[in-house]
């Protein structure tokens, strides 16, 4: 039993699988990126090297910073989305729960963020401070949409908060993208994902331009590789969460790996055309975008899916 | 090592130290990260923050306002890291060498591990630099 979690949490849907896979989807965005501005883009590898390189470089700690917080927000962020991962992975690859349902799954993923802000204040350097402060505000305009598009698998689905009842409950009665408050909510969804990963248009903590690189300024060698990893990560955890929730999960026989490896492309696709695209918003109008426009929308699509549409 | 550095040639990350230039050289610099040149194909990536960066590109005479701040940039980032001047400026001063407030040259200030020259240097000759840095990583 015990043996079995340590595979989970660790080999496949867990740390290995998820980094592997989110350093190659990292590498997808890199090139996709690359071809948007008609250049050639990075090798198959590179970010495979650049965290194996920076696990190499020195690491600095600032005199005026919280040496402690500095050090673990780094390490706690990755064990949050480890978990994350492990949870959505072992519900969508094995159908078992592996000691989570949504509720944590929203929680960890909130605490994560709570992390990057703890990791970026605690660094004494202004530019962190003030894209930990940004990431707050983002959190504020991104969280109650999330919770609320998280609302309509659990309506459609009988109130269950269990992710493989929501699975098991799709796979009888039709996926819940097919329903009009399903869509509604997965392309708030979408939107909504584009903010948790601090992508454009929503890069509003690292906009490199402004505050260089955010919370991120002052950390270098292996606690920065942690960083880095973990924004792969989520290249993996947010898409696999997306298609658990509204897209029916995955099917590992025969076609169904093309339809899987399909869905989750098409996802990372559709986020990398959206953050090509777009200019950064200010603090203000992300705000604004998320509680007048989107929420809304997000609140219809909860209120259709109670009425059953 | 060996291993290492060939993971660190393959991903130099650059940050780009404006030491009292004519603008000219930066120009060229820019012109690397553009769709023609595009040094992103051999996981040169340009940061913002010194404390990301692999590879210093140093251009201008270092002159004495200057130099204290370039000493600091470059004890502020992470080992190992490598120093490269862009430019005639750093190796002998070009044509501000007689100027009141020139060094004799980048060495005075930090160790300067590679020098392309040109006033700009072209952007192949730049390539051309960070291809031999490659290789001398490589062993």
């Amino acid at each position: 039993m015990s043996a079995r979690l340590l595979f989970d949490l660790f080999v496949f849907p867990g740390v290995l699988f998820t980094a592997v896979l989110g350093l190659m989807a990292g590498w997808l965005d890199r090139k996709v990126s690359a071809r948007f501005q008609f250049r050639v883009g990075p090798p198959l590898f590179q970010n495979f090297n650049d965290f194996f390189k920076l696990l190499g470089k020195e690491t600095t700690l600032v005199k005026e910073g919280v040496h402690w917080l500095f050090i673990v927000a780094p390490l706690a962020a990755f064990a949050m989305l480890s978990l994350v991962a492990t949870i959505v992975g072992t519900a969508l690859f094995f159908g078992r729960s592996a000691g989570g349902d949504l509720i944590v799954v929203m929680y960890l993923l909130m605490l994560y963020t709570v992390m990057v802000v703890l990791g970026g204040g605690s660094t004494g350097n202004v530019y962190s401070s003030l894209g930990a402060g940004r990431e707050v505000k983002l959190l504020l305009a991104d969280e109650l949409p999330f919770i609320l598009i998280c609302l309509v698998p659990i309506i459609r689905s009988g109130y269950q908060l269990k992710l493989s009842a929501i699975l098991a409950h799709q796979s009888e009665h039709g996926l819940v993208v097919g329903s009009v408050g399903g869509a509604l909510a997965f392309i708030v969804g979408l939107l909504v994902i584009q903010a948790k990963m601090a992508l454009p248009p929503f890069h509003i903590p690292e906009a490199e331009t402004e505050l260089v690189a955010g919370p991120f300024t002052e950390y270098s060698g292996p606690l920065l590789g942690f960083w880095k990893l973990n924004q792969f990560m989520m290249y993996v955890v947010m898409p696999f969460l997306l298609i658990l929730l509204f897209w029916g999960g995955f099917r590992l026989d025969g076609l169904g790996i093309l339809w899987t490896v399909l869905k989750y492309v098409l996802i990372v696709v559709v986020m990398i055309i959206v953050k090509n695209t777009n200019p950064r918003l200010r603090t203000d109008t992300a705000l604004a975008f998320f509680w007048k426009y989107a929420s809304p929308l997000a609140l219809a699509a909860v209120v259709l899916a109670v009425f059953g549409v | 090592m060996g291993w290492y550095n060939k993971r660190l040639a393959k991903s130099l990350w650059v940050f780009h130290v404006s030491a009292s230039p004519c603008n000219n050289c930066d120009i060229e610099i820019l012109d690397l990260l553009t769709p023609r040149y595009d040094v992103e194909r051999f996981g040169v990536k340009l940061v913002g923050s010194v404390r990301h960066a692999d590879v210093l590109l140093v251009t201008g005479i270092i002159n004495d306002k200057v130099a204290p701040y370039v000493r600091r940039v470059y004890e502020q980032a992470p080992k190992p890291v490598f120093v490269v001047g862009v430019g005639t400026c750093p190796i002998s001063g070009c044509c501000f060498k007689e100027s009141y407030n020139a060094h004799h040259g980048g060495e005075a200030v930090i160790p300067i591990d590679l020098y392309i020259a040109g006033c700009p240097p072209k952007p192949e000759a730049m390539i051309d630099a960070v291809v031999k840095l490659v290789g001398v990583l490589n062993g």
